[in-house]
Parts: structure tokens; sequence; C-alpha cells
């Protein structure tokens, strides 16, 4: 096999139309996720190991660095559930044209911000 | 082209699928535990035990839990065989890649393990 074939599409160099931000977003996010997994799984372990490991939880979450790291981790889940969700809508064939397309990345992002927005409020 | 002797369930179709019903676990488990949390804004030791020590929550932090490993599994190989590639990074990208993929798979399991050894600890 050649490795001189033509790509078609080189992730590389292409721009990024809204569709792709959102799409890329979703990826990102999703690594980021991949992370909080332990923060979350950490925390459940300490909160449930008995009456001082729970309010050391609290306690944690009442400092700034843990808030910020809290309120980013929400966020990204925040994010990735929103543009999961798109995903799932558009395999029931709704929002498939070029246009549908946008307008549902569009509200995805908008929805996004929205719950990051309520997700600060509930940390704060 | 791009092998997919790391793929999760050896064929596209079948990791598609993995993929949604993974998803749709782990978005009913979202709304559940903030849902539970935004309602029991004075929660105590005792109430979080007695939600988690429930046979069914047990089953459904697992099934969460094993669709994380499914749906992670799925999605960073997705990013790793897009990015990590020898047409972005050269020949040094197949070792490079096999590395992340086995690391992420390691961390993946460690997950699932200390996620039973939670729940099944208390």
């Amino acid at each position: 096999m050649t490795t001189k074939r033509p790509v078609n599409l080189d992730i590389g160099t292409i721009k990024l139309p809204i569709t792709a931000i959102v799409s890329i977003l979703h990826r990102v996010s999703g690594v980021v996720l991949f992370g909080v997994v332990a923060i979350l799984l950490w925390m459940l372990d300490i909160s449930l190991s008995g009456p001082e490991g729970f309010d050391s939880i609290r306690d944690c979450l009442t400092s700034p660095v843990a808030k910020v790291i809290l309120w980013a981790s929400l966020a990204a889940l925040a994010y990735h559930l929103v543009a999961g969700i798109r995903h799932l809508i558009m395999d029931m064939g709704i929002g498939e044209s070029l246009e549908g397309g946008r307008l549902g990345a569009k509200l995805a992002l908008v929805g996004a911000v929205i719950l990051i927005i309520l997700a600060g409020v509930w940390v704060w | 082209m791009v092998t997919n002797v790391t793929s999760f369930g050896r064929s596209g179709l079948s990791d598609w699928l993995v993929q949604r019903v993974s998803a749709v676990v782990l978005a009913a488990y979202t709304i559940f535990i903030v849902v539970y949390l935004l309602c029991n804004s004075d929660l105590t030791h005792a109430q979080w035990l007695a939600l988690n020590q429930h046979i069914a929550m047990k089953m459904f932090s697992l099934a969460a839990v094993l669709s994380v490993a499914a749906h992670a599994w799925i999605g960073l190989w997705s990013v790793l065989t897009d990015y990590v590639t020898v047409r972005l990074m050269g020949p040094k990208a197949t070792p490079l890649r096999i590395v992340l993929q086995l690391g992420m798979i390691t961390v993946t399991l460690a997950y699932v393990v200390w996620a039973i050894d939670i729940l099944w600890g208390i």
C-alpha cells in the first residue's frame, strides 16, 4: 500500500465552522471528564468513609481553589451532556441538514453556557 | 489505514451502539445525582451513606461506572486514533498511541475496581 494516497479530510489544517467547534469541545470536555472521574471517585470514597470524611469533603469544598476545580468539572460535564443529547437527537434524524446542524450547534452552545452559569451559582 | 484492534467492541457498529447506551445511563445517573444534591442541600453523612448502601443505588452506580469505562474507552480511542497518527506526527505516533491507549485502558480498569471497592466496602 502506498503511503502517498490522497487524504480527503486533513483534520490538521481544515477551518472550524460552528459545528466543528461544538464537536471539538465535546472531545476536549470528554478527555477532561476522564480525569474528573478520579476526583469524583476520591470524593465518593472519602465522603462514605465516615462522618469525619464526609465533613472533610464539605470543608474542602469551601476553599476557592476547590470551588474552581469543581466548577470546571461541572462545566465539562454540563457541556458534554448537552452536546451528547444533541448527538442522540440527530441520531433520531432531527436536525441533520446543514442548517439544522448549525442551529443545533448554536442551541447546544447556548444551553451549555446557561447550565455552566447555573453550576457556578450552585458552587458559590 | 487505522487498525481497529484496540477498539472496544472490535466493530464500529458495536462501538456506536455501546457509546449511546452508556451515554443514556450516564445522563440518567448525572441528572439523578444533581437533582438529589439540589433537593438535599443540608445532606448529612447518615443520609448519604443510607442512599449509597441501598442495593438499587449500588446497581445504578455500578451501571454508571461500567458505562464510564466503555464510554471513555470508545471516546478516547476515537480521539487517539484521530490525532496521534503517523500522518499528523510521523512514525513515532504508532508506539506513542499504543502506550497512551494501554495507559487509558489501565486507568479505566482501575476506576472500575476502585468504584466496586468503594461501593461494596460500605
